[in-house]
């Protein structure tokens, strides 16, 4: 079939088959970027902490009335406190291990600061962020060991709340020591925390733990992790608590009362409910990034339902005021397939023009947000993927008036209006 | 003439009745997803306080000095976002502004007398006195405190209807005594419904959006000698020493800063006092100090998410693809009309006639459209409530602006999207549609 006359009857219908082709491009414009969105926010939210998730939930409360200060008196009294806590949810009978935290990962309350390889160093060349943690903590967590070693138990040492750190050792994530230490060889090497004068020793490095933010702000930063063996005493603790396999829902509903009746002079945090499950603090943290994902799904769906359904309209219109030429088409010879053909080939000369500003216009559309949101540059899958979809979309909603094309009789051929 | 035309288009709409729903779906769609998306960035972008947030202003002082900056992320190196205890007490005695309050979050708890029920978290902010009248606190009982038990660290609390019914059972609580973190305030004020969002008096604490209301508010001499450590971020570039006093005398930023400037004049003077404060606190180096306005803190801090906007542009984006299509078949429906045209314009009707005919039908379809948009947006809106941040999806709701907004929106989109279809068949030459009939 020659291209010619289909050419031919295109230029007859200028301004339709622009509006066509601008809807085409734009829509692969939209639906790229948009579907660009969706990929990098599954991407996000489905990207492991490094923790053992399942079996994992956080209690969080305070004590009221207990005193507060860093004086010794004070600190110890403090300590008393989490340390009965924590015999109360040991005691637990479907609790595994628990240990004191300062957050967890997702937990969205960080605590972070610097970290040098020279002492007293007053700009530091990398981020951390701290996990400080009780006896039992790698345990509990679940994190994988790389390389080196677990704390021991009479390593963990307390300290009040906003007493410096000063710990002798640490256990880093291995994106934080490829930072400090190109060469991997960070293990048993010594690093200063916060700009201060005190040695601490890398005695293990685990695989992967994220930080406890999601946010924008700790992107820079997001698997630079350190885990320091010290309890913190302040007025407010957090526990990691790891129940039996298949009971976490058992364990988390015993642990509040439980911890009431031990001391009912506390108020817990989270909603008052004291408990929080790993997979809802993992959906909580990425519930912006989901609504996002789905919001964008929506809009791209109504843009192709839209796209395709103008394409159905225009083109049902076309065959419409075609249906004599068509006849004599038929009454000429042609066989239906080369009608369904014909308009096929139509939309798709259409659809590819549209694609191709529509390419232009994606990529446009990428670098200005790139520009204004700090959004990625989209990768050239994201746009090959959305080019087919739109030709697709076109030679779909195309077939139907085509089909209906193909079935003019040729004899409308002899018939006048 | 206007029902006329109103009979004509109902009578072409009717003739093609599948062309006819799917343009009107396409525009109830496109400008329903539009809606929905601006209903969304309308609540997260709107002024919290519209009467006065052109007299609000945050100052800021760079009190870490040119060596920190250079891991300032922001391009304009400007000051931290919050202040430091020395800095804000010391802007407080000075007293330069009308109305001036340092403030920075706490969470104590509060006990119920009752000693059978459990104590309960709170939320709230340690304020000076000029705080009320500065965000205009409206009160249901009592008022706030006065500017002597600021000066003697009286224990008195401002607390919020909520936590009133809560403890009080809602009954006017004014001079009754209630237990904070284990010590008795006299209870001063009740407030009234108030939850501003954003927090805009406290972004840097807060982020912005705050689900749930606040509960209390304290003096903020007295909690500072009440020990009531702060409840929100800290941002040290040297390690304090231990404890809260180690924080107040340290250079780490945690405190929230609101003054009240009525005039311009006013501010540039704040300015300069401010430049001033900077140069003798810090003469190391140049002073480096900005005061920005309410508007202005809340674009400085990106209050508004990028996802908010980026969601609203997408959006928009849908929508001119539907009025693209709907312009599309408009163009197929008129010009098949070509005939009709060329009968009524040999028949003397002039080209404005063909314009009102056919932007009538154009708007029909723009009304259709619009009362199913209507229905979808109430869905939309109501949709985003599941798969946002609740604090912010909590703020997007339906009114009679969005609900007239989105009628006219689709009107006028129907309209434009009408109108160059309309010129083409304005253009028909009347002796040719004639002649090949």
């Amino acid at each position: 079939m020659t291209i010619h006359p289909l050419l031919a009857a295109l230029r007859r219908h200028k301004a339709g088959v622009v509006l066509i082709a601008l809807q085409i491009a734009l829509t692969l414009a939209i639906v790229c970027n948009a579907i660009f969105i969706i990929g990098s926010r599954i991407e996000r939210i489905h990207r492991p902490t490094g923790l053992d998730e399942s079996n994992l939930f956080m209690v969080a409360q305070s004590w009221v009335g207990a005193p507060t200060g860093d004086d010794q008196a004070t600190t110890d009294k403090l300590d008393s406190l989490l340390q009965a806590d924590l015999a109360t949810l040991r005691n637990l009978p479907d609790v595994q291990s628990a240990t004191p935290i300062s957050s967890l990962p997702l937990a969205n309350s960080t605590w972070s600061g610097g970290v040098s390889t020279k002492p007293d160093e007053k700009n530091e060349p990398a981020q951390v962020i701290y996990y400080f943690g009780g006896k039992d903590l790698l345990k509990t967590l679940g994190v994988k060991l790389a390389a080196g070693r677990d704390f021991t138990d009479a390593e963990i040492g307390n300290r009040a709340f906003r007493a410096p750190n000063k710990t002798a050792i640490t256990i880093v994530s291995q994106a934080m020591a490829d930072k400090l230490f190109p060469n991997h060889d960070a293990l048993g090497k010594t690093i200063y925390f916060d700009g201060s004068s005190t040695p601490t020793t890398i005695i293990g490095i685990v695989e992967r733990l994220q930080a406890s933010s999601v946010d924008s702000w700790a992107n820079d930063f997001a698997w630079n992790t350190a885990l320091v063996p010290t309890r913190l005493d302040g007025n407010f603790s957090r526990y990691a608590v790891r129940a039996k396999p298949g009971r976490l829902r058992s364990a988390m509903d015993a642990a509040v009362p439980a911890l009431y009746k031990a001391n009912p002079m506390r108020v817990f945090y989270m909603d008052g409910k004291g408990v929080r499950a790993f997979d809802e603090m993992r959906a909580s943290a990425y519930r912006a990034d989901r609504g996002m994902a789905i919001l964008m799904g929506v809009i791209c769906l109504i843009l192709l339902a839209v796209t395709g359904a103008g394409i159905v309209g225009l083109t049902s219109f076309w065959v419409g005021q075609r249906h004599k030429q068509i006849g004599v088409r038929r009454a000429l010879g042609a066989r239906k397939r080369d009608i369904l053909r014909y308009f096929q080939t139509e939309n798709l000369l259409i659809a590819g023009g549209g694609a191709l500003a529509g390419i232009v216009l994606a990529i446009g559309l990428n670098l200005w947000l790139m520009k204004r949101f700090e959004m990625d540059r989209i990768p050239v899958a994201y746009v090959l993927f959305g080019v087919a979809v739109v030709l697709a979309l076109g030679q779909l909603a195309v077939f139907a008036p085509a089909r209906r094309a193909a079935n003019v009789p040729p004899v409308v051929a002899t018939r006048s209006v | 003439m206007l029902a006329y035309y109103l009979d004509l288009a109902v009578r072409s709409l009717k003739r093609s009745p599948g062309l006819t729903a799917l343009m009107v779906l396409t525009i109830a769609f496109g400008v329903s997803a539009s809606m929905t998306a601006w209903s969304v960035f309308r609540a997260v972008s709107g002024d919290p306080i519209p009467w006065k947030s052109a007299q609000l202003y945050v100052p800021q002082i760079d009190m870490w000095g040119p060596q920190a900056q250079q891991n300032n992320p922001d391009s304009d190196k400007g000051p931290p976002d919050a202040l430091d205890y020395g800095d804000a007490v010391a802007l407080m005695r000075d007293h330069r502004a009308k109305l001036q309050s340092a403030m920075y979050p706490i969470g104590p708890s509060v006990v119920p007398a009752d000693a059978a029920k459990h104590p309960i978290t709170t939320s709230g902010h340690a304020v000076f006195s000029e705080f009320f009248p500065l965000v205009d606190v409206p009160f249901e009982y009592g008022s706030g405190w006065s500017a002597a038990d600021d000066e003697h660290r009286a224990p008195v609390a401002v607390i919020s209807n909520k936590l009133n019914a809560k403890v009080f059972e809602g009954a006017n609580s004014v001079g009754k005594m209630l237990n904070i973190d284990g010590r008795d305030y006299r209870v001063v004020g009740v407030m009234g419904e108030w939850n501003p969002q954003p927090v805009f008096y406290d972004i840097t604490n807060t982020g912005g959006f705050a689900r749930e209301s606040e509960d209390l508010f304290l003096p903020f001499n007295t909690a500072i000698a009440a020990n009531l450590a702060n409840n929100g971020n800290t941002n040290c570039n040297e390690t304090p020493d231990a404890g809260f006093e180690g924080l107040q005398k340290s250079h780490c930023i945690w405190i929230a800063y609101m003054v009240q400037l009525d005039s311009a004049s006013a501010a540039r003077e704040y300015k300069s006092y401010l430049e001033g404060f900077a140069r003798t606190r810090f003469p190391d180096w140049a002073p480096n100090v900005r005061l920005r306005n309410l508007p202005d803190w809340l674009d400085h801090q990106h209050v508004v998410p990028s996802d908010t906007r980026v969601s609203l542009l997408i959006a928009l984006g849908l929508l001119i693809v539907c009025l693209v299509n709907t312009a599309g078949l408009l163009l197929a429906k008129f010009l098949r009309r070509s005939s009709e045209i060329g009968v009524r314009r040999a028949l003397g009707a002039p080209r404005a006639a063909i314009y009102a005919q056919f932007l009538t039908e154009g708007a029909m379809i723009g009304l259709a459209g619009g009362v199913i948009g209507l229905l979808l947006t109430g869905v939309g809106v109501v949709s985003v409530g599941w798969v946002l941040p609740r604090q912010i999806a909590n703020l997007a709701h339906l009114d009679f602006s969005l609900l007239a907004t989105t009628l006219a929106v689709s009107v006028i989109a129907s309209v434009l999207a009408a109108l160059y279809p309309t010129s083409r068949a304005a253009r028909v030459v009347p002796a040719w549609q004639l002649k090949s009939n």
